[in-house]
């Protein structure tokens, strides 16, 4: 059985433009110890998805619209945001990784100060054992130095180090579940493979399922075992990694990939294929498949019925189009 | 380096840009930041010449000099044959008119407050080149060119998608008919899926005008897919140079080894076989950077001499040139 099924998430915005539907019927599932992508592109509601499921979106604009997310045998989103049932998951058995560690670490708290308020809040320790610990966690994640830097503030480490003090803190009470938003994107190529490899390692030992948000299709290639494809507030595609990539099946998927680059490609071997026209907006989106107007296969029936839902095209790998598409 | 000079557009020599830190109420200088520290390379015409490095190391730097928008600490840089280094600041437009710009962010570098059609004619009226309605003509077949609808041409910066306003850049850069196009990080603010449609534009106007580019960017694969030669560079220096297929299929410098092998691939079958490289430590200071050559300290073939001596970009054979010593 899953360790966290989210089913038919929805989380609607109400702007004064009208309603976004940035989480439109999301399912998704993890198991223990998996390693799961969740890709798209900004905008496609991939964040909003899982700050749902840790019950983060303010209310309102944010409106929980409907859905389940069992966790634990439990629905998540039964329980209100601030009560004491989402305060005793959120930081100990369900954590995140934010994309911009200067913003999301506290600027005028030391270091320690930030790593021992979720040992002390969570594991009931006192200072001085949730100092040592801290300085272990410290440790783990590679902080050269740890007993010393612990008394440092965050502007006195850099982008890398940051992350990982963020890291330290998601593994800080055993988590279950890490979700980590865009954890690289702020940080140089050399530096997201430090921070990657640090992560599957870590995940790896404590046993712990790893949700990467991401809109870069390599990480998840090279990481994730299973991937789930987001466009405009739904999930498109999933699968394993291996079917996504070597047999995309959803328009969408198979234009993203066909539009990067890829290391290796000798220069003038191959022209890049764009998708043309632009991501939708999503303010008062017609009922139909949002990715109609940009889709290269589509066939009559697309524009006159309603979004697909998700239909099996292999083992584990399901698309939500109505088209067969054959080969790559 | 050996090509003969005719098939060469610009030659830059020993490039120093140094920024000076200053402390106090008198500014006593009390130290330099090292952003480009004596490199040295050639574009040739009608290539792109690929500039790629992460952070800090010195590529957008070394852009902005080659435009004059910095006076180097010293060094030459040769365009059509003039040492546009020494030439005195009034006198620098004239040279600058030959170059164009496309910059990062299609926020920041275009004028909210004024109308897309009169951003792109900005350079034609700067360089007098066309006025009335030569210029509105100018202006129309810019807007053309890059894929904009012309009726658009009185609408602001907002009004447009990020794809949209790069192309809006893009027409200012071409405006004045320039031979050589810095590209300073042209698509990294863009959507995946507008990346490719940048790329494809880019190269399609390198086809029809024959232009050269300079394409700074950290992305390596986007660099490499546009490239015909890439140079890789680190704390302010050139650690490799060559065409962009031999640096993918044999890298020669440690830390381009490092930087390919850090760079996930959209396979999840080749990533399992593949080889990895995680550099330990971060990138040091440019304000105080490693004796000897930068990279050293992190480098898992360093010997004793590399801290000693600055490691000269060698030839190795085919206009492969290589910054190590250990090579």
């Amino acid at each position: 059985m899953a360790l966290l099924d989210v089913q038919d998430l929805k989380t609607y915005f109400h702007t004064e433009y009208g309603l976004v539907k940035a989480a439109d019927g999301v399912s998704f599932h993890i198991n223990q110890g998996e390693i799961v992508g969740l890709v798209g592109e900004s905008g496609c509601g991939k964040s909003v998805s899982i700050l749902s499921v840790m019950q983060l979106i303010t209310s309102p604009p944010g409106e929980k619209a409907g859905g389940k997310v069992i966790f634990e045998g439990k629905d998540l989103l039964k329980y209100q945001p601030n009560g004491p049932e989402m305060r005793a998951l959120r930081g100990s058995k369900i954590t995140m990784i934010f994309q911009e560690p200067m913003t999301s670490l506290n600027p005028v708290l030391t270091i320690e100060r930030q790593l021992t308020e979720t040992l002390e809040l969570h594991l009931d320790m006192d200072k001085a054992a949730a100092r040592e610990r801290a300085i272990e966690l410290l440790k783990m994640v590679g902080v050269p130095d740890a007993a010393k830097r612990i008394d440092d503030y965050p502007h006195m480490f850099s982008g890398g180090m940051r992350q990982r003090v963020m890291i330290a803190m998601a593994i800080s009470c055993n988590p279950m579940i890490i979700f980590a938003d865009e954890p690289t994107t702020a940080v140089d190529v050399t530096t997201q493979a430090q921070l990657l490899e640090l992560m599957k390692d870590l995940v790896t030992r404590l046993d712990t399922s790893l949700v990467i948000v991401t809109h870069n299709l390599g990480v998840v290639a090279r990481y994730a075992q299973r991937i789930y494809v987001m466009y405009a507030g739904r999930i498109i595609e999933s699968g394993p990694a291996e079917s996504i990539f070597a047999q995309p099946k959803h328009p969408y998927t198979i234009g993203l990939l066909n539009s990067v680059p890829k290391l290796g490609e000798r220069h003038g071997e191959r022209k890049l294929i764009p998708i043309y026209g632009l991501p939708p907006n999503l303010i008062n989106m017609p009922p139909t498949c949002a990715f109609l107007p940009r889709c290269t296969a589509k066939i009559g029936r697309c524009a006159k019925e309603p979004w697909p839902e998700l239909r099996s095209v292999g083992k584990d790998h399901y698309i939500s189009c109505y088209v067969d598409i054959k080969g790559k | 380096m050996k090509t003969s000079t005719n098939d060469m557009i610009m030659e830059v020599k020993n490039l120093k840009m140094y920024f000076p830190i200053t402390r106090g109420l008198l500014r006593r200088k009390i130290g330099d930041v090292r952003a480009v520290d004596d490199i040295s390379f050639e574009i040739r015409k009608h290539e792109t010449l690929g500039l790629v490095g992460e952070s800090g190391c010195g590529k957008t730097t070394t852009g902005r000099c080659i435009l004059r928008l910095y006076q180097p600490t010293d060094g030459s840089i040769i365009f059509t044959g003039v040492d546009i280094s020494k030439v005195p600041e009034r006198k620098i437009i004239e040279h600058r008119r030959d170059m164009g710009v496309i910059f990062q962010d299609p926020f920041g570098s275009l004028n909210p407050r004024q109308s897309a059609g009169s951003i792109v004619g900005d350079p034609l009226k700067v360089h007098r080149m066309a006025t009335g309605k030569a210029l509105k003509d100018r202006v129309t077949e810019l807007f053309k060119i890059v894929g904009l609808d012309p009726s658009m041409m009185d609408r602001v910066p907002h009004e447009f998608s990020g794809g949209q306003r790069q192309r809006i850049g893009i027409a200012r850069a071409l405006a004045c008919n320039p031979s050589l196009i810095v590209c300073d990080e042209p698509i990294s603010a863009l959507d995946v899926s507008i990346q490719a449609q940048i790329i494809n534009l880019l190269e399609e106007l390198q086809q029809k005008l024959g232009l050269t580019y300079l394409f700074i960017a950290h992305d390596l694969a986007v660099v490499q897919h546009i490239s015909d030669r890439v140079a890789v560079m680190y704390l302010g220096r050139i650690m490799e140079l060559t065409d962009s297929s031999e640096l993918y299929e044999n890298p020669l410098h440690p830390y381009t080894k490092a930087l390919l092998s850090a760079i996930p691939i959209p396979d999840p079958v080749a990533e399992r076989t593949r080889m990895r490289i995680v550099l330990k430590g971060e990138v040091p200071s440019p304000v105080n950077p490693p004796p000897g050559c930068h990279f050293h300290p992190r480098c898992s073939l360093a010997i004793a001499e590399c801290s000693q001596m600055r490691p000269p970009l060698r030839d190795v054979g085919n206009g492969h040139y290589v910054a190590c010593i250990r090579v």
